[in-house]
């Protein structure tokens, strides 16, 4: 049976990626604990809240440091992929690190119209912020954390902030702009999407994750 | 690009899922969970459960059903009625709800939807509004429309609130609009254009379904986020997967669901 800790760091999705684990049948150990991230086989740190607050409840933990060491697989999600990266302009904070750049607001614009997504347009929209609900993922790299998910398979997000294009991208989606969906450096690895309310293609990603080993 | 989200919407009272008519007059359709199943499976992108008896009757949400539909759904939902406070909305969200939506009790303290949004980031605040068209020919909300014995008109212009709830906070925007509600007569497009003009955040349309056309319609007219709808799921009068292939085919960006 795949383990893994899930960090407790406040976030009220915490229930959410429990579910969505025990689902796939994975062991789930709910951990705020040094100790226990620490030593775990895989590590996922979930995350609905903003950046600051987020960052201020890893050091409050002590897990700032202990995340920064890890080799086993990490897998952050919505503002948990986003606290990966060097900074945040939300709350003006700084991040963990372990990916390179600057997480920033989202602007409305017009929405572009994806490829994938096929025959005319639809009715001329202009995209809102909070980006909130299903959007289509762009593949951009193969890699295991994305085996068996198409490229055009839709899953839902739900956020006002988000991290720039780089050489850790795997998947984009777009909102006005475009932006990292799912990215991967190392053993490091962070969804922008919500796995957990993504249905099937949410919990392939989630079954992927679990696969994975150091 | 963003999908245009279908949302079917579940009343619930006393951990039952009913639907009414005009707001009264409500009969039992089934367990919460079974319904909850049911419609992720059908390919619906969000549900909603709206607990038609919390708020007018002072009651808070039983978070013992949120947590048995957050354990088996893997869709978005949302949870409305009786949360009146940050410490009602945490022990909903931490049950597994995704988003809370306020109604009556934003109207009675308006403060309440920026401390949400404080407390949980706008993404998890949604602000439902039950509006009707008055004799003056201005739109304007109601209150405690969960109980028809208790319902009130207040003074307030919907557009007026619709632009003061996004400058407190709230990060989704639902319009009711009461006087198409139950009849499936088509979405309310001329109320729903209006609001869509002062409404920079995800707006959905409820109240009126009866057909794939009118929710063709809402989208293309009034250029709604998502469409929530009741009767018509529940009576089967529309089925989601031939709804989905229909706004397909009327070039509706849609989720399909590839399992």
């Amino acid at each position: 049976m795949s383990k893994v800790v899930l960090i407790d760091a406040g976030g009220a999705n915490l229930g959410s990626v429990r579910y969505a684990l025990e689902r796939l049948g994975a062991q789930v150990q709910v951990s705020s604990r040094a100790e226990d991230i620490a030593s775990a086989e895989r590590v996922i740190l979930p995350g609905v809240g903003a950046a600051a607050g987020g960052m201020a409840r890893l050091h409050e933990l002590g897990l700032v440091e202990v995340l920064r060491d890890l080799r086993q697989p990490l897998l952050g999600i919505c503002l948990g992929m986003q606290l990966l990266y060097d900074s945040s302009e939300e709350g003006e904070v700084e991040c963990l690190g372990l990916i390179p750049g600057r997480i920033t607001k989202l602007a409305p614009g017009s929405l572009a119209r994806s490829p994938a997504a096929g025959s005319a347009p639809d009715t001329a929209r202009r995209s809102r912020v909070p980006h909130m609900g299903w959007n289509r993922l762009q593949i951009r790299r193969e890699d295991p954390l994305l085996a068996g998910i198409d490229d055009g398979a839709q899953v839902y997000f739900v956020h006002s902030y988000a991290a720039p294009l780089g050489n850790a991208t795997l998947a984009t989606s777009e909102n006005g702009q475009e932006f990292s969906a799912v990215v991967r450096s190392g053993n490091r690895h962070g969804v922008q999407f919500h796995p957990e309310r993504s249905a099937a293609i949410g919990a392939r990603l989630l079954a992927n994750f679990l696969s994975m080993s150091s | 690009m963003l999908s245009r989200r279908i949302i079917a919407c579940l009343d619930v009272r006393d951990g039952r899922v009913v639907k009414g008519v005009r707001f009264r007059d409500h009969v039992d359709m089934g367990d919460i969970v079974d319904l909850a199943r049911y419609y992720r499976d059908q390919g619906a992108d969000e549900l909603v459960f709206y607990d038609i008896t919390a708020s007018p009757h002072g009651r808070r949400v039983d978070c013992a059903w949120v947590e048995r539909v957050a354990r088996i759904i893997d869709i978005p939902f949302c949870v409305a009625g009786g949360i009146r406070s940050v410490a009602d909305a945490r022990a909903v969200l931490h049950a597994g709800a995704d988003k809370i939506s306020v109604n009556t009790p934003a109207l009675q303290r308006p403060g309440l939807v920026s401390e949400l949004a404080d407390a949980f980031g706008v993404q998890c605040v949604v602000v439902g509004i039950d509006s009707l068209l008055d004799q003056d020919g201005q739109w304007r909300v109601r209150q405690f429309t969960g109980d028809v014995a208790r319902t009130r008109a207040l003074p307030m212009p919907t557009l007026d609130w619709v632009v003061e709830v996004q400058r407190l906070g709230a990060g989704e925007i639902v319009l009711n609009c009461m006087g198409s509600d139950g009849v499936r007569e088509g979405y309310d497009i001329g109320q729903l254009r209006a609001v869509r003009e002062v409404c920079h955040v995800p707006l959905i349309a409820s109240g009126g379904a009866g057909a794939s056309e009118h929710f063709a319609a809402v989208f293309h007219q009034a250029d709604v986020d998502g469409a929530l709808a009741a009767s018509v799921f529940h009576s089967g009068s529309v089925e989601i997967p031939a709804l989905k292939r229909y706004l397909q085919s009327q070039d509706i960006e849609v989720r399909h669901d590839r399992n």
